[in-house]
Order: structure tokens, then C-alpha cells, then sequence
């Protein structure tokens, strides 16, 4: 499949030990010129170290064996000077977080032309004009400007730009790309794996592409090599990989990545605010504002800007947007976490809205409310006492509101327990000792301790690998069908939100701008965010998502 | 995070085990000092004009050591200096303890509160520790002793003005760390599921504030026991003729041409008792900062 005879780099049975941990065991791959390599595995994979190891910027403690060899040179033992030459040289990188990988005193474009004239002798003029032309390469529309900006003035996208116009500043032979837009909304992610794609094919470079993201490696990859417990368990070019895998664990890596239906864009229209819930509405937002910060004269934030939504008894309600959205204030806010600025916010006849404003009759009122409510958090790390043990933690609820105690609080704890498939003695452990996976269920133990009509689902899954992910969504359907409880259900995830939802309500700037039912809007939504949303969310399938990418490529051009 | 393993670790620490000794030493002379006294069959009270010369200077070597006197004697009256320095302790730890144990309550519950609460309380009360930082306490110390009524007992009043003016750091450590943990997602989960802010802040917050405080309490008891020697030192503290150190390193300071061991004994109970604390609150603080422990591993 590689077009060309030698690889650009090869990687032969490569090892890294920390003290005595190996995270990598004996892994092979070859990057070919101009070529998108993916090198795919869940947390813990070996996938970031086996980067890193390229680069030889692993820490003191670990211990480096096998081969790798750029251009047929050898690196691993090569002499720091001659690494110093290839970091940045021949081998450009690319950051997960761009935020936190630029200097935040120094603006974009002195970084830029710093790292140029590290490696090159050039003037500063010479540098500085350079610099505004990567800038340009790299698809920034005002080089000049944003050269001269400091990190904080530019948003993720830009950032992550710049990041790149520094990485091909000397025109490497390769480019690392560790997990290059996982920290990014999915609309600003199609721009940049296309602007990827393009360097690849314009400049010949070639990309090891670091992921756990299957639909970015559909999106993206030539080749694929995917990585499970620091060993390469399987080896294929995209197409076979996806259509045919051989391994089981890539077999389940697939399946388990959640599925978007095929899109249909229509003409946009006034998309229509579907939002007579059939049932009777257990929750009611009626042009619901949210504002941060504001006191005295000073003005606040809106979060949330006129919303109204409604969640019947026993339905699952999909609350989609990007970061900045305002979909976690309007959760945080139906949990009366938050005052809510105005309008009328009513769960199951109790005004919400009024009760977070006032001080100590509201308390009153919430706490009646807060025994028929659950809420699970995004990081299950934080959100669960890490001095409690995890029956204490599920215990808390239920001491707050029965009056159950002793053995048939204990016997309530290891129903719950059950209920979320985890063994009765994880009751006495602490939530350090458990997996990221086996934490979420704690919290939706938690969450349901008191049979709650309304669950509120605040990204549960985003923290967790894949497979995981999967786990936890069956479990969560399961619960949701057994118990018939409601759900808001908020995720930045468009197929994730797909498994679970009757409806979906799509939030963007503080408002709703679409909402109706799954099928609906995931597969033929009629707003045009929503369209451009769908369009740039990659799917786990090569073949269907080069049809979404020419989607998402005809509607960046129109306007 | 077992109990056991921090045991372990702290008992591999030489230095804090030595001053975990020495603080127990020390307790047990406080608690038994009748008892060792009388062993010598002396006490502290008692003036022995014969074993001092015509100036007042004790007889004999290092300040009249004997079998009778083992520390030897004070100048002028003669007291015997062991019972002094040995019911001195009695004071020194009465008063530190004391003040600490109000000054680490007072501490906690306003720094605690402060953080949660936060609004006007937390401005109010930030700017009563600012003002606490810079006030003249020494001048306060005097004047409410020329003030208050000879009948209240001084001790108690030197107590509770140490402890009211010992809480400011700590209130300012606890203040910090709750406002870190205020905005920790399980903290937000416990008020999602109803609970109220007293149950919060015992529940959830507390708990996470129980090495800080055990480690600011420990740093904080040599503290202020040195701050109780100068106050008896500079004659304001502990009355006469009640044993204490200060007082007794005070006067010291003026015979140390002729008799140095008058001022020897006395501070070097000082200096072991700080030095201990010191050692067992670093200890202490090796073994329980989780943030310190992740750095070492």
C-alpha cells in the first residue's frame, strides 16, 4: 500500500521500562514519505511513550531498547547534539494541548521565529517574514496579526495552528501529532485534520498521528497500528483495517465506538422547536437566562441566553454543544447549583428558578427536590470523595434523606451496587483503588441510591476510554428502562448522545437553536449548525467519512 | 493510606522519632514533677539562704550542684533549680498546649467558614487576620496586665491572650485549602444531593483538612511556648513566684558572669522542648502531605 520503497522512519522492536513497569514491549512500525500513520490504543497503550521514545525526550528513569532510525540514521543513542539538530529539524511536533505547550509571555510569532532561527542562521527580518508565510501555510487568515498576539488573545483552533506552522518550520521529514485536537470542539477538529491532510499531500511530510479517536484515524490515516498494553497487536493499511480487522481487540475497539446514522442535509430551514415533550413535562425551562459574575455595576457573563426546553417523565433528553455552549450551566443550573438570572425553570412543581435565588427558603425547597434528583459528573475522579470509602459514598444520600441505617443501609448499598454490576466488598474500598470505569458506576450507584425521577448526566462518559464508554452507556439505557427514570443527558458527543436519547436539544452561544428527535436531528437536521456540527463529527469508517468530510468541506465554502 | 504504613514511615524517621521521645519526656516531667521533686525532697518554693555566700551567690561548683541541689540553686534565694526548672515545665506546656488548642479552634472554625461562606464574612474576616498580623501584642500584654483584675489568674489570662493572637496562620492555611476544595466536584455532588453546609463542611471538607491541622498544631506549639517565655521574660507573662522558664532566663541573663548554670539549665529545657516539637511537626509533615510524598516517589 506505502507508496514509496523506504520508510521515512521505522521503529523496530522497540522498548521502554520504567523502574519496573515496561510500557512499551518489542513494538514495530514504519512511517512511508507522505503518509499518515496512525498509531491507535487506549490510555496506557504505550502509544504517547513510543512518541516520545522517537523523540528521546522520555525521562531519566526509563530505560530505552531496539531501534529506531530516521532516514536509515539510528537515534536511539545517538548523541544529544545530534538529537537537539533532529528535534524540531527533521522530526516537527505537534501537542495535545496548544494552550499549555506555548510560552504564555511571549507572543505566537516570536516563538515561531525563534524556533526557526534555533536551527537556521537567518536574520530576524528573515525569520519574522518566514514566520507570517507558516502562518499562512498553515491556514491562518491574518498571519501578521496573530504572529504578533500572545497565546491567551487566540482561541484553541488558532493556537493549535500556530502550533503546527512552528512544527513544519523547517521543513521536518516527519511530524509527530500526539493526540493533536482531542482538547478541541469537533467543528475546529475538521479544520485542522485537514489542514494535516494537506501538509501530508503538498509537502510530502510524513505523519505519525498518536490517537485514541477511531473516527480521527478513519478521517485521516493511510496506515494503522494499533497498540494494546505497549505491544503492536495489529498492523493494516485503513481500509482492510476497518472493513476486516483480525484482532479481536481491534474488533472491539470498533464496535464499541458509538455510531452516527448516515446524514441526509436538506435545505436549511427555520428548524422546527419540537419541544411539546409527549408526556407530561417533568421538567419545564421557559426562557431560562443564566448569568456569571455579574455584581454591583459591573456585567455579567450570559451563559445561557433564553432557553426553553422540556424533559417528560421517563424521557432521555440529549443535550449536545460545544465547550462554551452553555450546556453544563443550564444541568448545573436544573440542579439549583446556580441562581438561575430569569425566567421560569419548574421541576416537578417546584420553581427552581426561585428557589436558587433566595437564600435560606430555598435551601428548604431544593433539598425536598434534591431527594428526587441524581446527577453523575464528568471525572468520576473528583467527584467522589477520595477519603470516603465507596459505601460510605453511595451511603451519603440515603442518610441525608431516610432513614435507613446499619445493616439495612448496608443492604441497600450492595443492592445498589449489584445494580451496577460491581461486587458487594467494593464497598469497603476507596475510589484510588478503582478504574476509571468502575468509578463511574459508583457514581451512578450514587446518583440512583434514592430511586430519583430525573437523572442528570453532566459528559459521564468523556473521561473514559472506548470500550469503557460503551460499558457505561449499556449500563446507563439498562438502568434508564429498568427504573424509568428521566435524564438530561449533556455530552459534547453527537453519537454518544445518539445511544441514549429520545430527543436532542443542540445548544449553541446560550441558546437552543435545534431540537427534536433523535433520529431527526442526528440524521437529517435542518439548522445550519447543526449541519456543520454533524458534518465535522468524524465517524469510525473510512468510506462513510470521506461522504461527511465532502459534506462538511461543501458547507465551509458556502458561508 | 493505611494508619500503619505512616506509622512505619514515621518511625523510619530518626530525627522526628528522637523529638517524639524528647516531647514525651517532657510530658511525663510536667505530669510527674511532685513526684521527682520530692525525690530530691525539694520544691520550688522553699529559699535555702545557706547555701548562698554574703552576695547572694551560690556555694560551690557550677552554681552549688549537689546531692541536695542537682541543678544547684537560684541566686539570692537559694531555690532549689531542679524543682524550679521541673514544675517550669509544668507551665511551659500548660500554656502552649492551652493556647494552641483555642487558637487552633478559633483558627479552623474561621478560616473554614471564611472560605466556604466567602462574600462580606470571608472580606470581614480577612481583614481582622491582616490586622491581627500587625498588631502591637506585646503593648496589649502589658497594659491588660496594669488593666485587668489582680483576682483573675494571670496564667489563664497569658493563655488566652497567646491563643487569641496565635490563630491568624492557621485560619489563613485552612481558609486557603477549603477554597480549593469548595470547587471540587465532590463537593458540588454532596450539595446536589442535598446536603446541607454544616453537613458539607464536617463531611466532605474536614476530613481533607485533617493533616494540615495536625501539622500546623505541632509547628505551632513550640510557638507559642516561646512566646510565653518572652512575655515571663520580659516580666509580663507567668507571675512570680509560679516556676517558669522565661522568668527564670530573664534573671539569668544578669548573673551569667558569675553563674552561668543559672542560665544553662533553663534554656536548655527551652531549646530541647522547641527543638523537639519542631522535629516531630516536620516529621509529621514528611509523612502526611500527600503533595510531598507524590514528589518524593
Amino acid at each position: 500500500m506505502s507508496t514509496s520503497s523506504t520508510p521515512v522512519l521505522s521503529v523496530d522492536t522497540l522498548t521502554v521500562d520504567f523502574e519496573t513497569v515496561s510500557a512499551v514491549r518489542g513494538a514495530t512500525f514504519e512511517v512511508a514519505h507522505g503518509q499518515v500513520t496512525a498509531l491507535v490504543g487506549e490510555s496506557g497503550s504505550g502509544k504517547s511513550v513510543s512518541a516520545t521514545a522517537v523523540l528521546g525526550l522520555l525521562p531519566g528513569n526509563a530505560r530505552v531498547g531496539g531501534s529506531v532510525r530516521l532516514n536509515g540514521e539510528e537515534l536511539i543513542g545517538a548523541n544529544p547534539a545530534r538529537l537537539r539538530q533532529v528535534r524540531g529539524g527533521e522530526i516537527g511536533t505537534v501537542f495535545q494541548e496548544p494552550m499549555s505547550a506555548l510560552n504564555p509571555v511571549l507572543t505566537v510569532g516570536a516563538q515561531i521565529a525563534e524556533a526557526i532561527r534555533t536551527h537556521r542562521t537567518l536574520t530576524r527580518r528573515e525569520a519574522w517574514e518566514r514566520t507570517e508565510h507558516l502562518m499562512a501555510t498553515a491556514g491562518l487568515s491574518e498571519p501578521a496579526r496573530i504572529a504578533g498576539s500572545y497565546p491567551h488573545e487566540l482561541s484553541g483552533g488558532q493556537l493549535q495552528r500556530a502550533m503546527i506552522a512552528m512544527a513544519i518550520s523547517c521543513d521536518p521529514v516527519l511530524l509527530i501529532a500526539d493526540e493533536p485536537t482531542t482538547a478541541l470542539d469537533v467543528t475546529v477538529q475538521a479544520g485542522i485534520l485537514q489542514l494535516l491532510r494537506e501538509l501530508g499531500e503538498r509537502l510530502g511530510t510524513a505523519i505519525l498521528l498518536i490517537t485514541h479517536d477511531m473516527g480521527v484515524v478513519a478521517d485521516l490515516a493511510h496506515d494503522v497500528v494499533v497498540m494494546k498494553d505497549g505491544e503492536v497487536v495489529e498492523k493494516a493499511p485503513v481500509l482492510p483495517l476497518f472493513a476486516q480487522p483480525a484482532h479481536p481487540y481491534t474488533k472491539n475497539l470498533l464496535q464499541a465506538v458509538p455510531r452516527l446514522p448516515e446524514l441526509e442535509l436538506g435545505e436549511t430551514a427555520k428548524a422546527p422547536m419540537d419541544d411539546e415533550g409527549a408526556r407530561e413535562a417533568l421538567v419545564s425551562f421557559r426562557n431560562v437566562v443564566v448569568e456569571y459574575g455579574g455584581r454591583g455595576r459591573r456585567d455579567g457573563v450570559r451563559a445561557v441566553q433564553g432557553v426553553d426546553l422540556q424533559i417528560g417523565a421517563g424521557e432521555v433528553l440529549g443535550l449536545v454543544g460545544e465547550s462554551g455552549s452553555g450546556k453544563t450551566t443550564v444541568g448545573r443550573a436544573l440542579a439549583g447549583l446556580i441562581p438561575v438570572t430569569s425566567g421560569e425553570l419548574e421541576v416537578d412543581g417546584v420553581d427552581v428558578a426561585r428557589a436558587s435565588r433566595t437564600t435560606i427558603r430555598g435551601t428548604r425547597l431544593l433539598r425536598g427536590l434534591r431527594s428526587r434528583m441524581g446527577i453523575v459528573f464528568q471525572d468520576p475522579a473528583s467527584s467522589l470523595n477520595p477519603r470516603h470509602s465507596v459505601g460510605s459514598g453511595i451511603a451519603e444520600p440515603l442518610t441525608l434523606h431516610t432513614a435507613l441505617r446499619g445493616p439495612a443501609l448496608r443492604k441497600r448499598i450492595v443492592e445498589l451496587l449489584e445494580s451496577v454490576h460491581l461486587a458487594a466488598d467494593f464497598a469497603d474500598r476507596y475510589p484510588h483503588e478503582l478504574s476509571g470505569g468502575q468509578r463511574q458506576r459508583v457514581a451512578i450507584a450514587r446518583a440512583l441510591a434514592l430511586d430519583p425521577a430525573l437523572l442528570i448526566a453532566d459528559e459521564p462518559t468523556s473521561a473514559l476510554d472506548v470500550s469503557v464508554q460503551m460499558a457505561v452507556l449499556h449500563l446507563l439505557k439498562d438502568l434508564q428502562s429498568r427504573l424509568g427514570f428521566a435524564c438530561l443527558f449533556i455530552s459534547h458527543d453527537l453519537a454518544v448522545i445518539g445511544q441514549l436519547a429520545d430527543r436532542v436539544a443542540v445548544m449553541h452561544h446560550g441558546k437552543v437553536v435545534e431540537q427534536g428527535s433523535t433520529a431527526q436531528v442526528l440524521g437529517a437536521p435542518r439548522n445550519a449548525y447543526t449541519q456543520r456540527l454533524l458534518a465535522a463529527a468524524p465517524v469510525a469508517d473510512p468510506i462513510h467519512q470521506r461522504r461527511r468530510r465532502e459534506a462538511w468541506q461543501s458547507l465551509a465554502r458556502t458561508p | 493510606m493505611g494508619g500503619q504504613q505512616y506509622l512505619r514511615q514515621f518511625l523510619a524517621d530518626r530525627w522526628a522519632l528522637a523529638g517524639a521521645g524528647t516531647v514525651i519526656a517532657f510530658l511525663l516531667i510536667a505530669l510527674l514533677a511532685p513526684v521527682l521533686t520530692a525525690l530530691s525532697g525539694q520544691d520550688p518554693y522553699t529559699y535555702h539562704l545557706d547555701a548562698l555566700d554574703d552576695t547572694g551567690r551560690p556555694l560551690g561548683f557550677g552554681g552549688g550542684i549537689s546531692t541536695e541541689h542537682w541543678f544547684g540553686v537560684e541566686p539570692l534565694t537559694g531555690r532549689d533549680l531542679f524543682a524550679i526548672v521541673v514544675h517550669g515545665a509544668r507551665t511551659s506546656l500548660l500554656v502552649g498546649l492551652a493556647a494552641t488548642t483555642i487558637a487552633v479552634v478559633i483558627g479552623v472554625v474561621v478560616g473554614i467558614t471564611a472560605g466556604f461562606f466567602g462574600g462580606w464574612y470571608d472580606r470581614l474576616l480577612s481583614r481582622v487576620i491582616d490586622v491581627l498580623y500587625g498588631f502591637p501584642f506585646l503593648v496589649l500584654m502589658i497594659a491588660l496586665g496594669a488593666i485587668v483584675s489582680a483576682r483573675f489568674p494571670r496564667t489563664w489570662l497569658v493563655i488566652i491572650v497567646i491563643g487569641a493572637f496565635g490563630w491568624p496562620t492557621i485560619a489563613r492555611v485552612v481558609r486557603g485549602q477549603t477554597l480549593s476544595l469548595k470547587s471540587r466536584t465532590f463537593v458540588m455532588a454532596s450539595t446536589a444531593m442535598g446536603a446541607g453546609s454544616v453537613q458539607v463542611l464536617t463531611r466532605q471538607i474536614l476530613p481533607h483538612l485533617s493533616v494540615t491541622i495536625i501539622v500546623y498544631t505541632t509547628i505551632l506549639i513550640p510557638g507559642l511556648i516561646t512566646t510565653e517565655a518572652a512575655l515571663s521574660f520580659l516580666g509580663v507573662g507567668v507571675p512570680a513566684p509560679t516556676p517558669s522558664w522565661g522568668r527564670s532566663i530573664g534573671e539569668g541573663i544578669g548573673w551569667v558572669q558569675t553563674d552561668p548554670m543559672f542560665l544553662i539549665f533553663p534554656g536548655a529545657a527551652l531549646f530541647l522542648i522547641t527543638l523537639a516539637f519542631n522535629l516531630v511537626g516536620d516529621g509529621l509533615r514528611d509523612v502526611l502531605d500527600p503533595r510531598k510524598g507524590a514528589a518524593v516517589r
